[in-house]
């Protein structure tokens, strides 16, 4: 089990105001750092500015069981969905800088097809372009679409493979299932050391909705 | 005489048709003129008997806490179908919705009650022990049919329970039969004509619906707690969570509590003296936070006049010392993660921050709980009365056993707190123990 350096200031509980949601919050901090920025532990997510309704989701999902990570089932097991929705729109409207970006291992030809698979698909096996969905800038789409941006590659490979695998789920239509059952194991590490190695956003804020234009249907976006 | 009697009841009779005739094309006008307008009776419909029988049946199975483990998580209302685990194999939870074929649909209240009160289902099986019918027995006929009312009226669920996965002997249900007759004494609770209406109030709650003592009794290696050592505490199988003692000032006894604060603490979920995490988290939310002031106050008033028992002398002087090492890490630690949110002295900001100095959940002989809260965290349940609480972060991934050792160690022992040193092989079990 790593250990954190004890000094990481991020990932110490603060806040400036007692009866505020910064303060009640700070349950969260020692994964997500203070403000959703995320923590140098390479698994835990950067959660700030990701669109509310995907924070809401995740929240309820953890909280019913839906979603299995037994720290986060444990943490919101008996918190009301008002509650939830507060903490989900609290962290949608934090913009803390981003952690600089860590150096890939991975070589050019796997970097090539993630960037591929990224921005363009893989329109032969029915793969559509993450950035249809997740935004042009991988900020996201509102209200259910998390962005891409400013986290690590560990984590995004482990949530595709959930996906692929069958442990992970989103609301019927399950779109994220349907692409990611269509991934291979090198595509889902191709994508996400191509993400990995992106320069942040200057503006994280997720796109708006736009169904229209959406290659698969989402449940999530309903 | 007749005569005009006649006349005069015939006028009245024309005088009264007549009346009665334009009263009805007034109402009719009335209509006409006015249609959907018709005012409708005073106030709402007053419940009739049936629907008072089952908003009382309703309260009820939230005072038994019946939903949390009838209902899987995110699942529907009293289908059941959840895995309880026991140190003898997992338990299925049955559908108690009233569907007839995979539920309680086919029952009668007669059936109902047998099994709250007997432990013994409608097909004379004898059901394990994970049913709290050692303290359901204790509820009047009364309030089981009201249940059972209740019960009838949710929406049925067509879901076949799942069998038991019990090891051998366990799956033998006539060795109920011996675990009865060691632990089951049946009967409705008796009122102590000594004591107040409200202490007998708070008393037929903790002992019957509450089944507090499900937990916080221990319960020895053949699932079963003993009377004599009633609300002595002890760990929750299973759970990994240590049920604290209830007649012990020294735990969870709540001898020089006052009223108020163990109400907010059974119904609020926090208080001025702690906040309830873990499974107590999950009573609050599911069933206490639902229960009036009147009753909430009958079980605080109960729970405070338990007799208070120690099961064992406190700690020597010896057993508090700490080395001088330990508690400078401590300390440091505390420092640097802790001291935020429960302040330098170790006084929090209560309710939403509890606090740590004269804390008991803190000082008990058992560090498990202080334990788990530091690697895990936890957040105080959402309840009506507190809605948005506060919650303390994990630190599984940030100390060290030693260091995490050491901060239990130290608010364990400052501020004058009475508790014992904790070693870093006793972080290190728990940490393997719960799921990462």
């Amino acid at each position: 089990m790593p250990t954190l350096a004890l000094g990481q200031k991020e990932a110490v509980p603060a806040f400036t105001e007692m009866d505020s949601m910064e303060a009640r919050v700070q349950g969260c901090a020692t994964c997500h750092g203070q403000s959703g920025q995320g923590t140098s532990n390479g698994y835990f997510p950067r959660i700030a500015g990701k669109p509310a309704g995907y924070l809401y989701n995740q929240l309820v999902a953890f909280r019913d069981g839906t979603r299995r990570y037994p720290p986060m089932n444990y943490l919101v097991a008996y918190l009301p969905d008002a509650y939830l929705k507060e903490i989900a729109d609290h962290f949608a409207r934090q913009r803390p800088p981003f952690a600089p970006r860590e150096d890939t291992a991975a070589d050019a030809a796997a970097l090539a097809r993630g960037k591929a698979l990224v921005t363009a698909g893989d329109p032969g096996k029915g793969i559509p372009a993450c950035i249809a969905c997740h935004g042009e800038g991988l900020t996201g789409m509102n209200p259910g679409i998390p962005g891409l941006v400013g986290l690590r590659p560990s984590y995004i490979a482990a949530q595709l493979t959930r996906w692929r695998v069958g442990e992970r789920h989103a609301a019927d239509p399950d779109c994220m299932k349907r692409i990611a059952t269509r991934l291979t194991e090198p595509d889902v590490h191709a994508v996400a050391a191509w993400l990995g190695s992106q320069d942040p956003p200057r503006d994280p804020s997720p796109e708006t909705s736009n169904l229209i234009r959406m290659p698969l249907a989402c449940g999530s976006q309903r | 005489m007749r005569q005009p009697a006649v006349t005069a009841m015939r006028r009245l009779a024309a005088w009264t048709g007549a009346l009665v005739a334009v009263a009805a094309v007034g109402v009719m006008a009335v209509y006409f003129l006015l249609p959907g307008e018709l005012r409708p009776r005073e106030g709402a419909p007053a419940p009739n008997a049936t629907t008072q029988v089952i908003n009382k049946g309703e309260y009820l199975a939230r005072a038994g806490d019946c939903v949390a483990c009838h209902t899987p998580p995110g699942g529907k209302e009293f289908a059941g179908g959840r895995a309880m685990p026991t140190p003898f194999g997992n338990l299925y939870v049955p559908n108690i919705t009233p569907d007839e074929e995979t539920g309680i649909g086919a029952w009668t209240p007669d059936e109902f009650y047998r099994m709250m009160h007997t432990g013994v289902s409608r097909d004379g099986s004898l059901l394990y022990p994970a049913m709290p019918f050692a303290s359901y027995t204790k509820v009047t006929r009364e309030d089981s049919d009201a249940i059972y009312a209740y019960l009838m009226s949710v929406p049925p669920v067509k879901q076949p329970n799942r069998p038991h996965e019990l090891r051998f002997p366990y799956n033998q249900r006539e060795l109920l039969v011996g675990w009865r007759a060691l632990y089951f004494s049946q009967g409705e609770y008796k009122p102590d004509p000594k004591q107040s209406a409200q202490w007998n109030r708070g008393a037929y709650l903790v002992l019957g619906l509450g089944h507090c003592a499900m937990c916080h009794t221990a319960v020895n290696p053949l699932g079963g707690s003993s009377e004599s050592k009633a609300f002595e505490g002890g760990m929750i199988p299973n759970q990994n969570w240590y049920a604290p003692s209830l007649t012990s000032n020294r735990e969870a006894g709540l001898g020089n509590w006052s009223i108020q604060d163990i109400k907010d603490l059974l119904q609020t979920g926090v208080s001025h003296r702690g906040t309830v995490y873990g499974p107590m988290a999950e009573v609050t939310y599911n069933s206490l936070q639902y229960l009036s002031d009147e009753d909430v106050e009958a079980m605080a008033v109960y729970l405070k006049a338990l007799p208070q028992r120690d099961a064992e002398p406190p700690p020597t002087s010896q057993a508090r010392l700490v080395a001088p090492n330990v508690m400078e890490l401590g300390r440091k630690t505390y420092a640097q993660q802790c001291a935020m949110c429960h302040g330098e002295e170790g006084k929090g900001y209560p309710p939403g921050l509890p606090p740590l100095a004269g804390n008991q959940s803190i000082t008990m002989a058992s560090p498990v709980n202080s334990i788990r809260m530091v690697l895990n965290g936890g957040y105080a349940p959402g309840t009506k009365k507190n809605p948005r609480p506060y919650g303390m972060p994990p630190f599984n991934h940030v100390l060290n056993d030693e260091e995490a050792a050491a901060v239990v160690t130290y608010i364990r022992v400052a501020w004058d707190n009475s508790g014992t040193p904790v070693t870093p092989a006793q972080v290190n079990e728990l940490r393997r123990l719960i799921p990462e």
